[in-house]
């Protein structure tokens, strides 16, 4: 049995002991666990790996205990319903919210969401129809077929039924096609969605994931505890549903639970009274000198000090490091596949792409100055000129990584200007980047399966409910022949930040080769190769062009480009100096004053 | 609503606006130079306040406490270090830097305090007292995570809130305190009652601000510490240290937020945890400015103080929900209209 499995069997069987055997209050404390838990889930997903830090949660698991509470109490509408009605309501206000914060980036999201946490607070304890502060009472307890459960030690099983379960479905989730665009909007979104991400829809996707796991937390609270005020719901709790997450370890599902588990123990170890509390007073007292020790709030003080000497020494969180006591998990062989369908491509146009007057300033610089030029399809054509002339810039006009000032770009006959990036990449267009853009943390096989995205179908709820397999199977499948065919196949599972800079880049082509595009931008993919790694990479383009791919490439590597290329565009100045065959290219004096300084001409004068 | 209520309410925001613009100041600083969202600001105005008022009742405030505790614990991880680095014979010096000053500024407190001095004095030793802990805090707390993501420095800043906030009620107690106003006069322009305590409040700000306007233009720390805000590794390079631009970062803004605390002081009764709103209210001014801009974060904390002022009046249950839901659409105007660099963190 695999060692992931049988710790999470190991959990279950120490779960279900506990009602069984404990007292009551370690039953208690963890039903609160197990409530705090489907939280800080949904936020190692939307702030742990996708990178958007919310502090609101706690109005979220408001909302789902107020909406029962209301309605359960004032129309006698069944609990269960008011769940989904919750649910419903929850993901209505979370899509709103989102729609408006989620544009927000940087640092202006987590105080958005400051903001509205602490509006929805004071919206809980100013509205009378929900009780004010006093709060609203009467909640009734949930039914089983006919089984009450009032009963704290039957409720832990609900509590822990609907944990286990959000922690298999995020679990599913990252492990799947969503899941690794969702750990790819953390890089940047420039590389998302060059591989098709639309990042903004799915930003907003897994904040309602995240708000509706806060939801349900909520829902179980007001009816295990038949009573619900503002107070649980304020900025306080929320910044605390943030320390379960990254005290855990943001970046795993376990570091939730973890989390949880932690904050909660401490929480009620560091209470009056409590074990670590008497231990720290009683040691205090015995070295300090008497009356030191503060007599109230001591349990605020040392759960402040606690959490920064932690940090201090596990900024990642707990998890990494108890992962790293577990036994290793050995990577699965991949088992040959289906290939993905391969994208239908559009009627043959020539030339495939076509730059027009393309132009484009920033401000008073004109960094690309009217540039024209067409690529043929099953060319190779390298686009090269000194540092700064706009070839990157060039680049990022065709991608739609920027946006143009004026000018068309045609690809397969249709105009693409102005279109977002991951429209272009879903016409056929793949790209590297020249600063490698790549998911450290992930494994190179992910990384390179993520360019797949565009070819799959699976979304959040199917891979959520493991649903994806047999795609997912043929995608890694499919990635792993990528990765062998560009000679990668001794790192498949090796995290990709641990490679060589040259071995990066040479990831990032097998990434842009699984999206299958038409057209391949490369942008200075030979740079950081040694010589024989740069003779295996003409040695893959040219036969990626024998498969009917063209390719358009940014190198600075003279002898690469004039050995491997059909025909080059020069650019100096943001403007295009000459265009023609390498040889002609080689010959031409005013490509060799661009790059030499007018060397001949002095010399002549 | 007729005018002189809409001048009164006006006045009320500007003078609460001046004191969140210190402090939004101060956030923006130090997020800029350190990366820390420095949750804990409330909490340093907080103490100002108390600080002020202990030392006006002749009682030697908690500050003293809270002041030898950290530099003590500061002293013992310079030695740490220190020892650590192979380097003891700097232990002296650290330890006359980082224990001896703060406890030299503590003992002239002790001093100070049963002799009821001139305002003025009172003034001075409250700034200095308070305005050491900030070092000692960076020193303590951040600097040891200086190479952390800001996620993580957020996290560390909530935890040290937490436990500043149980100091604050150990060593200051659960009273409140209202300092006397500075001046009680007022004068009339106009229909309008002008209190010469709001102006001296506006005064002291913009005085502030252009001290710190120069000291950023001119001074060579200050440009030291621009160059830090700018490129880290760049500054480092160039010979900036970066726990000395931390430090130095620290001491100016808990200088800032100290003189929130005096400020704001005779205007409301503040307690030991009535800080965290206070700085909430300046960091929504700091992010208006984008957590970048000086003069914008000045101005959006203005906005904050009117708008809390005229919600106050109109709805008063409703005050904080205005103040904080009409913030949202001030997010999403400087969130659209701002340029962004590639988020690597």
């Amino acid at each position: 049995m695999k060692p992931g499995r049988l710790a999470f069997l190991g959990l279950v069987a120490l779960l279900a002991a506990v009602p069984l055997a404990a007292p009551q209050f370690w039953v208690t404390l963890g039903n609160y666990i197990g409530l705090y838990s489907i939280v800080a889930l949904g936020l190692v997903l939307l702030t742990g790996v996708a990178g958007q830090t919310s502090f609101g949660q706690a109005a979220f698991v408001g909302l789902g205990a107020y909406t029962s509470a209301y309605l359960t109490t004032r129309y006698g509408t069944s609990p269960w319903l008011t769940l989904f009605i919750g649910l419903a309501f929850t993901a209505a206000v979370a899509l709103a919210i989102g729609f408006i914060t989620l544009r927000m980036r940087g640092h202006y999201l987590p105080l958005a969401t400051i903001a509205w946490g602490i509006s929805l607070y004071y919206l809980f304890g100013n509205l009378e129809m929900l009780g004010g502060h006093t709060g609203m009472t009467g909640i009734p307890a949930l039914e089983i077929a006919g089984l009450e459960l009032r009963d704290e030690r039957r409720y832990y099983f609900l509590i822990w039924a609907f944990a286990l379960a959000a922690l298999w479905c995020t679990n599913n989730l990252l492990d799947s096609r969503p899941g690794r665009a969702i750990r790819s909007l953390k890089g940047g979104l420039e590389m998302a969605e060059a591989f098709g991400v639309d990042a903004a829809r799915l930003k907003t996707v897994v904040f309602v994931y995240a708000a509706l796991l806060a939801s349900i937390s909520g829902w179980l609270y007001a009816h295990l505890q038949r009573f619900v005020n503002p107070t649980p719901f304020g900025i306080h709790q929320g910044i605390e549903y943030l320390f379960m997450a990254v005290v855990g370890g943001a970046g795993s599902v376990w570091g939730a639970v973890l989390g949880a588990t932690l904050i909660t123990l401490l929480k009620q170890w560091l209470q009056e009274g409590g074990i670590l509390m008497t231990l720290l007073r009683d040691g205090l007292e015995a070295v300090l000198p008497r009356g030191i020790v503060p007599s109230s709030n001591f349990e605020l003080i040392m759960f402040g000090i606690l959490l920064v000497v932690l940090l201090q020494r596990a900024p990642e969180g707990l998890w990494p490091w108890f992962s790293r006591v577990l036994p290793a998990r050995r990577p699965p062989p991949i088992p040959p596949a289906e290939p993905l369908p391969a994208r239908a491509h559009a009627a043959a146009a020539d030339p495939l792409l076509d730059v027009r007057a393309a132009r484009k300033a920033f401000g008073g610089l004109v960094a690309v100055n009217d540039l024209s030029f067409a690529i043929r399809r099953r060319e190779i054509v390298g686009l090269i000129g000194p540092n700064g002339a706009g070839k990157s810039t060039t680049f990022n006009l065709i991608s739609g990584g920027l946006p143009l000032t004026s000018g068309d770009v045609v690809f397969q006959g249709e105009s693409i200007a102005g279109a977002p990036p991951y429209r272009i990449a879903s016409r056929g267009i793949g790209r590297t980047f020249q600063h490698v853009k790549l998911i450290p943390a992930m494994s190179v096989l992910d990384n390179v399966a993520l360019g797949a995205y565009l070819r799959g179908s699976t979304g959040v709820l199917r891979a959520a409910l493991r649903l994806d397999r047999a795609e997912e199977a043929r995608t890694r499948a499919e990635a792993a022949k990528a990765i062998e065919r560009c000679g990668l196949a001794a790192h498949l599972h090796d995290g990709a930040g641990s490679l060589a800079l040259g071995q990066q880049r040479i990831v990032e082509i097998a990434r842009a080769l699984m999206a299958a595009p038409t057209l391949l931008l490369l942008d200075e993919p030979a740079a950081g190769l040694r010589f024989l790694e740069k003779q295996e990479l003409a040695a893959l383009l040219r036969s990626l062009r024998a498969e009917g791919m063209t390719i358009l490439l940014v190198e600075h590597d003279m002898d690469f480009v004039m050995g491997l290329t059909d025909r080059l565009v020069v650019m100096d100045f943001g403007e295009k100096l000459a265009e023609g065959l390498p040889a002609a290219i080689q010959a031409d004096p005013k490509v060799r004053e661009a790059y030499l300084g007018g060397v001949e001409e002095e010399a002549g004068a | 609503m007729d005018l002189s209520i809409a001048a009164l309410l006006t006045q009320d925001g500007i003078t609460n606006g001046a004191i969140y613009a210190l402090l939004a100041l101060a956030l923006v600083l130090v997020f800029a130079v350190t990366r820390v969202i420095w949750v804990p600001s409330g909490e340093f105005v907080a103490f100002g306040t108390l600080t002020l008022a202990g030392l006006q009742l002749g009682r030697t405030p908690g500050t003293v406490g809270l002041l030898v505790a950290m530099a003590l614990v500061a002293g013992a991880m310079e030695v740490a270090g220190c020892l650590r680095r192979g380097e003891p014979r700097r232990i002296p010096g650290r330890l006359a830097l980082w224990v001896g000053a703060p406890l030299a500024i503590a003992a002239a407190i002790v001093a100070l305090a049963p002799l009821q001095a001139h305002l003025a004095v009172q003034v001075v030793a409250t700034l200095a007292a308070v305005t050491a802990l900030g070092p000692l805090l960076y020193r303590i707390a951040y600097q040891p995570l200086a190479e952390a993501s800001v996620l993580v420095l957020l996290i560390v800043s909530v935890a040290v809130h937490f436990a500043l906030l149980g100091l604050g009620l150990w060593f200051f107690g659960a009273e409140g305190s209202r300092t006397p106003p500075f001046s009680s006069a007022t004068f009339t322009i106009g229909a309008v009652n002008v209190s010469v305590q709001s102006l001296l409040v506006v005064a002291t700000s913009l005085l502030l601000i252009l001290a710190l306007y120069l000291f950023f233009g001119r001074a060579l720390y200050g440009k030291a510490l621009r160059a830090t805000a700018l490129n880290r590794v760049g500054a480092r390079l160039v010979g900036v240290s970066p726990s000395f631009a931390g430090a130095l970062t620290f001491t100016l803004a808990s200088l800032l937020c100290a003189f929130c605390g005096v400020l704001i002081g005779p205007i409301t009764t503040v307690y030991y945890d009535s800080g965290f709103l206070v700085s909430l209210k300046g960091f929504v001014g700091a992010i208006i400015g984008g957590l970048a801009s000086y003069p914008l974060a000045a101005a959006g904390a203005l906005l904050v103080g009117l708008i809390e002022s005229f919600s106050s009046f109109w709805a008063s249950a409703f005050k904080e929900v205005i103040v904080f839901t009409l913030i949202i659409p001030v997010l999403l105007w400087r969130s659209l209209t701002t340029r962004h660099h590639e988020e690597d963190e």
